[in-house]
């Protein structure tokens, strides 16, 4: 690690519980990078996450920490933020934390518009408690829970978030290390809800089950399965089928919750509110 | 100058949070609790505080907590099926130790029950409802200008012992519309503790209690649902384990003196003694002048702090009286820990489960009956 950004991590924490070969550290790593290159305040930046491998994250980041119950991080987060709307409040979790047990906090933070920017690892399985199937588990995958293949359709974090009213929609991948360096760094700057889906390896409860090979080689398969959004741009709809789309997919400017509310107690105190 | 109104338990209750130094809600419409929830949705942003209606109750606990740790004094309100929602949280702000006020303004259940009739039955909700053990206060007004007077306390007694506070209101305190006198002496409103340079954040002070910091000042300290150790990192170890969890206890038990809040009316001369809280106590209020009338000496036990149970009290109280009436509407969860302390010899339940406000003809009656 370079020196330099050791003062982003409690190194007294480290080493992590993460398996060998698994995405989550090159998540976290692109964040902190992000969050050096933006020259965040630590002081003012808190980072909260629900439960599951990608949510232990945030006792290794040395920031004011949460890490809460299952699927429930962006609650806290939507008190947290508006309560101290001078924080930076980042939120860390994983695609059955924050699709299927918090799916409802999911929707209504980004309806709400809430100037937080949620990191979704996106490992298409429950991790810590097994390979269970999640709400990302593709249909035909083999989970503990799905033994005979899966059944369910996933949803797609990016078209759901940007459904339910998230200003910046990006996706990036472990193997695009850099560009998801920019991704994060470019929603933690945007004023709003924004959400990257980082598509991130397991290659212990999910790689294994599904024959996907070693670590490198689910690596791989994200170098040669995704599409930058530019190319993607300019090809015919058949043939980005069983494309992954990367890099910044939505963004748009619109009222931020905490800025309406401060609004509001201006009006309602004649501009005199705390 | 104190200023005098005729408002609900509910609107009281509002009120005194404001006045407890309360500027963060969060909650889910749900009757009873609704006019809290409306009340200080307009008085809120008039003294800079945040108020926001969530999706859920689970959402509404979430979004205290984070308030709270972001360093403001936060409550949320709702009833039975909603406070079973929030157990989740309820259970993880205990084990974490984040100050807050959950208010339940209960109504009768189980399920979607009874949403707009009187009940007393989430006691042993209150107590037990999140998973785990852990230490709890509750407090129980019995009138409008308790709601008010009892919030503040409420919101201290948070702040004081870092840990969830139940105020378990009612539907008739809620709703009844009463005197508020709010007196002109502002309130004493004790503030969380900060760590001194060097203290550890969930290191318990002499009393227990740790030093809690808001979010945004530089003391990068980590809070989770996980058993930790004072660096508030997680570890399986048993002892810690087993430290934490009668530390959650022993913080609140042992200082009694601070948390135990009754009332009584006539128990000094009293032959029969009714034990009783919140609406079912004006009940036994009535029912003690109409017994006095007819020359029976009764006397009056209100339970005012509910949880941790006042054991002590109630064996010292009780000590001399044959047989001792407990009040309440539900079916027996006050007489259950009565009995625990006087056993089952020595107590009769005046229990009331059909909506119907206990009466205090009802509790007179048992009385009578036992005098004969
Ligand atoms: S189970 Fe999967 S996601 Fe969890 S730590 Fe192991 S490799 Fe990573």
């Amino acid at each position: 690690m370079k020196e330099t950004l050791k003062k982003y991590f409690r190194m007294n924490r480290l080493p992590h519980i993460w398996c060998p070969g698994c995405g989550n550290g090159i998540v976290v790593g692109a964040l902190v990078r992000a969050i050096d290159k933006l020259g965040l305040n630590p002081d003012k930046t808190s980072i909260i996450s629900g439960i599951g491998c990608s949510s232990r994250s945030s006792g290794y980041l040395n920031f004011d920490t949460v890490h809460t119950a299952h699927g429930r991080a962006l609650t806290f987060a939507t008190g947290l933020k508006l309560a101290r709307p001078d924080l930076n409040v980042i939120v860390l979790t994983g695609d059955g934390d924050a699709t299927a047990i918090g799916g409802n906090h999911f929707i209504h933070a980004a309806r709400r518009n809430i100037d937080l920017t949620t990191i979704v690892f996106n490992n298409n399985i429950y991790g810590m408690t097994g390979g269970q199937y999640s709400p990302l588990t593709p249909t035909h995958s083999k989970a503990t829970t799905s033994p005979y293949g899966h059944i369910e359709n996933p949803f797609d974090i990016t078209e759901l978030a940007r459904a339910s009213g998230a200003s910046y929609v990006a996706r990036g991948t472990t193997y695009h290390t850099w560009e998801l360096i920019n991704l994060i760094a470019d929603a933690i700057s945007h004023k709003g809800f924004s959400v990257v889906e980082a598509i991130t390896a397991c290659p212990i409860s999910f790689g294994r089950q599904n024959k996907l090979g070693n670590a490198p080689a689910m690596m791989k398969w994200q170098k040669e399965n995704t599409i930058s959004v530019k190319a993607a741009s300019k090809l015919p709809a058949e043939q980005l089928a069983g494309k992954v789309v990367i890099g910044e997919l939505y963004r748009r400017q619109a009222p931020e919750y905490t800025a309406e509310y401060q609004k509001v107690i201006d009006r309602v105190t004649g501009g005199n509110g705390q | 100058m104190s200023q005098t109104m005729l408002v609900q338990g509910n609107h009281a209750c509002a009120l005194g949070a404001l006045a407890a130094g309360v500027r963060f809600f969060a909650g889910y419409p749900i009757t009873p609790s609704t006019e809290i929830a409306e009340i200080l949705a307009k008085e809120l942003p008039k003294v800079g505080g945040k108020f926001i209606q969530m999706e859920d109750e689970i959402a509404s606990m979430g979004a205290i907590c984070g308030a709270s740790l972001g360093g403001f004094k936060a409550i949320t309100a709702t009833s039975g099926p909603g406070f079973s929602l929030m157990q989740e949280l309820i259970g993880y702000a205990s084990l974490a130790e984040i100050p807050l006020v959950i208010v339940n303004v209960q109504r009768g259940g189980p399920s979607t029950g009874q949403p707009t009739s009187p009940s007393q039955s989430d006691v042993m909700q209150a107590r037990w409802g999140s998973h785990g053990d852990r230490g709890v206060i509750a407090l129980v007004p019995s009138s409008v200008q308790e709601s008010y007077q009892l919030m503040i306390d409420a919101v201290n007694l948070a702040e004081r012992f870092r840990t969830p506070v139940i105020f378990l209101m009612d539907e008739v305190v809620g709703h009844m519309r009463e005197k508020l006198v709010i007196p002109k002496t502002t309130p004493t409103i004790i503030n969380r503790r900060k760590p001194e340079p060097g203290e550890l954040p969930y290191a318990p002070g002499p009393d227990g209690v740790p030093a809690l910091p808001p979010f945004g000042e530089g003391y990068h300290f980590h809070v989770t649902g996980l058993i930790h150790d004072e660096t508030g990192f997680p570890t399986g170890s048993p002892e810690v384990t087993e430290k934490t969890i009668k530390r959650l206890h022993q913080k609140l038990e042992n200082n009694m003196d601070e948390i135990l809040r009754y009332d009584e009316l006539h128990s000094a001369d009293a032959e029969y003694l009714i034990i009783s809280y919140g609406c079912s106590a004006r009940s036994a209020e009535e029912a003690v002048r109409m017994a006095r009338e007819k020359g029976i000496k009764a006397g009056l036990l209100r339970l005012i702090s509910i949880w941790p149970f006042p054991s002590d009290l109630i064996e010292e109280k009780c000590a001399r009286f044959k047989k001792v009436f407990v009040a309440e509407m539900n079916y027996g969860q006050v007489t259950g820990e009565v009995t625990k302390v006087l056993g089952r010899s020595k107590v009769q339940p005046v229990l009331r489960v059909d909506t119907q406000m206990i009466t205090p003809r009802q509790i007179l009656e048992a009385i009578t009956r036992e005098g004969n």
